[in-house]
């Protein structure tokens, strides 16, 4: 094989991302599995692991694996470019941008689940303003409003918790203490 | 090396399972500003129900005689207010939160017979005497149909 003439330089920081990214892949693909009553009614699993980086890495790490998730979700449910690929990107950005202001609240009297359900929220509003924008210009999209809400509250504690219990045991785990976060 | 890593997430998924049982129940996760943003978002849900799903509630009672309005009544306070129909006059009577035709001189009397009306698009005619009693509600007084005509 001719040796390539391009070195691409994989640092600790990839290899951390790649691998919190392939888990949250693979909760978007189990995730497809579960049956659901409302299109965008989904536990969003994988905001777990997003949770997680972004309690233990920062906003950053955060960002690069949330896209990642949704673009190779996108590739492997065969969704790329498709209407739901744009939501669930629009989603992702919108929790994103909340997540980079609840990062900064104090960690002692704010835990994982206020950030998840902040996130959740700001999930659904990105999500629901494309669909006004964009798939449903209709004002009539925002009477699903409620039933969003309810589930964006519920999955968002739930996945509060889950991340709460993990970060919990990750500070109990040898290991090197991760880097201080901004 | 490898092992060191402390984003390992097996060994993560390990430990959070295997300190399940003696770790603590799931409330002691939360803390106070987690209760905070859990209420505050439950209070956002209610509000988004009873703001959006509301629609049937009716605010306002409209008289028309052949088509055309003759008083529009505010449905806050009581009170009786005469209509001169094709036949007569008509009494209209409001109450907060419904409307009525208490009397009406025409022979088959199925206005008055109708009863209170109280949600938003109902309807109550009066052939004869050319009336209709119709009810509207808050958002843009939109009824479940497009136009209603004599």
């Amino acid at each position: 094989m001719t040796p390539s003439t391009i070195e691409l330089v994989v640092t600790e920081d990839d290899r951390r991302i790649a691998r919190y990214a392939a888990a949250a892949i693979a909760l978007t693909v189990a995730e497809a599995a579960l049956p659901s009553p409302l299109p965008g009614v989904k536990p969003g699993l994988a905001n777990i692991i997003v949770l997680v980086v972004l309690m233990r890495y920062g906003w950053r790490d955060a960002a690069w694996v949330s896209v990642l998730r949704v673009l190779a979700g996108g590739l492997l449910l065969g969704q790329l470019f498709a209407p739901g690929f744009f939501l669930a990107l629009a989603g992702a950005a919108g929790s994103l941008a909340v997540l980079a202001v609840a990062v900064h609240l104090p960690r002692c009297w704010f835990g994982a689940v206020a950030i998840s359900v902040l996130a959740a929220f700001a999930h659904i509003g990105g999500q629901l303003l494309l669909a006004r924008l964009w798939l449903v210009p209709h004002d009539g999209v925002f009477y699903l409003v409620p039933v969003f809400a309810t589930a964006a509250l519920v999955f968002g504690t739930v996945n509060g918790l889950v991340a709460a219990r993990l970060l919990a045991a990750a500070a109990l785990s040898p290991g090197p203490a991760p880097p201080e976060s901004a | 090396m490898k092992d060191r890593l402390p984003d390992d997430l097996r060994a993560l998924f390990n430990a959070a399972w295997r300190g399940g049982e003696a770790a603590r129940a799931w409330h002691q996760e939360l803390k106070a500003g987690d209760w905070l943003v859990l209420l505050l978002g439950s209070i956002a849900v209610a509000c988004s129900c009873a703001l959006l799903w509301r629609g049937g509630v009716a605010d306002r009672a409209i008289v028309q005689r052949d088509g055309k309005t003759v008083v529009e009544l505010s449905l806050d306070s009581a009170r009786k207010v005469p209509v001169d129909g094709a036949l007569g006059v008509t009494v209209i009577e409001v109450q907060p939160g419904r409307a009525r035709v208490l009397s009406d001189p025409g022979p088959r009397q199925y206005c008055v017979q109708q009863g209170w009306l109280t949600r938003a698009g109902a309807v109550a005619i009066c052939a004869p005497s050319h009336i209709t009693l119709q009810l509207n509600g808050g958002n843009g007084g939109k009824a479940g149909y497009d136009s209603l005509n004599y």
